[in-house]
């Protein structure tokens, strides 16, 4: 039987996270804490034209922000930095395919709120 | 034990491992907050009628009750706060902010709470005033003898050493009877605060005999309600500080210009007290005493010594903290190998088992150990064996579904 919480996919990318790393001269590079639990996560990447064409995570957290900044680099590196703007907080979630109580939210959360602010201070 | 605590009554399935963060209350405590509120509610030291008197007598009851306790000298030498982290601010900002110069050095451990680390490096920065921390050894004690590497110049600089009696984190308790003289001995001048949070709901403490200067700590650790801490200090100190919270109550006489101080302890007491937690506390106090800290101690040390014994059999787990339940409380501070110690909880919460996650307050002892956080158990006076069993067995389920 599969675990509600740890289902395949979380311990798939918790065991194995995609784009794990930092992006040599990177066009931006973050760190965000979570200060509830101390976790930390930084971004690096690359944009050209418009579009995000490297993205590199590392940090210190648990499996579901793990998978949750695993998963989502996925889904938007290739893409262009107008589409990942429309990405919803819930669109988040729903990569993850588990439902999730409001502290761990804050966990599957980390990676999209800390592109968010990567793309405004690119922006600016 | 447990059927005198009616929490566990109505979460039967409760495996509670969460002391260290607060203890959970007896009916007599939940009794005597309910009954002042019932019967005997009005403020204190205001009124002539009946009622008001009676309230105040009572409360000042408690003053007393606290001081014998401790065995201070005077029941003026207790303050009632809101709780230790207030005590703590009350020593960093009525005595530290008064008596403090540029180039002084506070004596500190890397395993202090944030509660007795950030109001000495407000100080730092508004004084200038130099901060040493203790280090630990390598079985996670104190190596408090660390500080004759100072220079003479320096340990004469020395002011104030400041040091929780034991750790949040590592269980560790700190042999005050030997580390106070250890320091008095370097210089006399010198004062001595402990923050007693984590250690009074389970050890004797008698400021007296350990000649400390200042001694914080919290009810609601120790089956009292929260929002009351107390802070002892001894009578000269208390009457040369600053009060550090202004208002009413804690006066003399105020004209449209000035105002000077009520003497101790109302000088520290500003505005209306939680007197009903104040009268609770008094109830935890005697049903602690009625128990006995001693039976409390015994029967501790033999759960922590069950569950470091189970701690070693544990694969993949390191636990941070002493290895032997000598001058140590039962804390234990784990993590299961590449697990994150939120998982850990999330795991185990679903057996019912409560345990803390993260930093627990302690940023610069993490540091220092090279985690993030920990999963923290920590038991009281309630606890059982069976209760560290399926602490265990929730163990295993983590490492199960993290696939070990």
């Amino acid at each position: 039987m599969q675990d509600p919480l740890y289902r395949e996919i979380i311990l798939e990318h918790w065991q194995h996270p995609q784009n794990y790393g930092i992006v040599e001269n990177s066009d931006f590079d973050v760190e965000e804490f979570n200060p509830l639990c101390g976790d930390m996560i930084r971004l690096t990447g690359k944009i050209k034209n418009g579009k995000l064409t490297e993205i590199a995570f590392i940090g210190e957290g648990c499996a579901i922000s793990k998978a949750s900044a695993s998963l989502f680099s996925e889904e938007i590196k290739g893409e262009s930095l107008e589409s990942i703007k429309k990405v919803k907080e819930q669109d988040v979630l729903n990569l993850l395919e588990i439902e999730l109580t409001p502290a761990r939210t804050k966990c599957a959360l980390l990676v999209y709120n800390s592109f968010k602010r990567a793309q405004e201070n690119y922006e600016k | 034990m447990k059927q005198d605590f009616p929490l566990f009554k109505n979460n039967p399935d409760l495996v509670y491992l969460d002391s260290s963060a607060t203890s959970q209350k007896p009916q007599v405590v939940i009794d005597a907050v309910s009954n002042f509120y019932t019967n005997s509610n009005s403020n204190i030291h205001r009124g002539i009628y009946d009622l008001s008197q009676k309230a105040t007598d009572k409360f000042e009851e408690v003053r007393k009750k606290v001081a014998s306790f401790i065995n201070a000298k005077d029941a003026s030498e207790i303050i009632f706060t809101a709780g230790a982290t207030e005590s703590l601010n009350v020593v960093a900002f009525g005595w530290g902010r008064k008596f403090l110069k540029k180039g002084d050095i506070v004596v500190l451990s890397v395993m202090e709470h944030h509660a007795n680390i950030i109001p000495w490096i407000q100080l730092k920065k508004e004084l200038g005033i130099k901060l040493f921390y203790l280090p630990l050894t390598k079985d996670y004690r104190l190596n408090y003898k660390e500080i004759a590497l100072l220079p003479l110049a320096k340990k004469k600089r020395i002011k104030l050493v400041t040091l929780t009696n034991a750790s949040n984190v590592l269980g560790t308790v700190n042999p005050l009877d030997e580390i106070i003289p250890y320091f008095k001995k370097l210089n006399p001048e010198m004062k001595i605060c402990v923050d007693g949070a984590q250690s009074m709901p389970h050890l004797p403490t008698n400021v007296s005999e350990l000649d400390c200067d200042f001694l914080s700590f919290s009810a609601h650790k120790m089956l009292g309600p929260s929002g009351v801490g107390v802070l002892y200090a001894k009578k000269e100190l208390l009457e040369s500080m600053d009060p550090f919270i202004f208002g009413g109550g804690m006066i003399k006489k105020v004209t449209k210009e000035e105002a000077t101080w009520a003497d101790i302890p109302e000088k520290f007491e500003a505005g209306t007290p939680n007197i009903a937690g104040v009268i609770g506390f008094a109830t935890a106090l005697d049903y602690l005493q009625k128990i006995g800290l001693e039976n409390i101690q015994k029967h501790e040390q033999e759960l922590t010594n069950y569950a470091l014994e189970q701690f070693a059999k544990q694969k993949k787990v390191t636990l941070y903290g002493p290895k032997d339940s000598n001058n140590r409380l039962g804390v234990f501070s784990f993590l299961v190998d590449g697990v994150h110690p939120h998982d850990i909880a999330e795991i185990l919460n679903r057996s019912h088992i409560a345990v803390r996650t993260g930093h627990h307050c302690t940023q610069p002892l993490m540091q220092t150990l090279g985690v993030v956080g920990t999963a923290r158990a920590s038991i009281y006076l309630y606890n059982t064996k069976e209760d560290i069993n399926k602490l265990m067995e929730g163990i295993e389920e983590v490492k199960k579904t993290f696939r070990m």
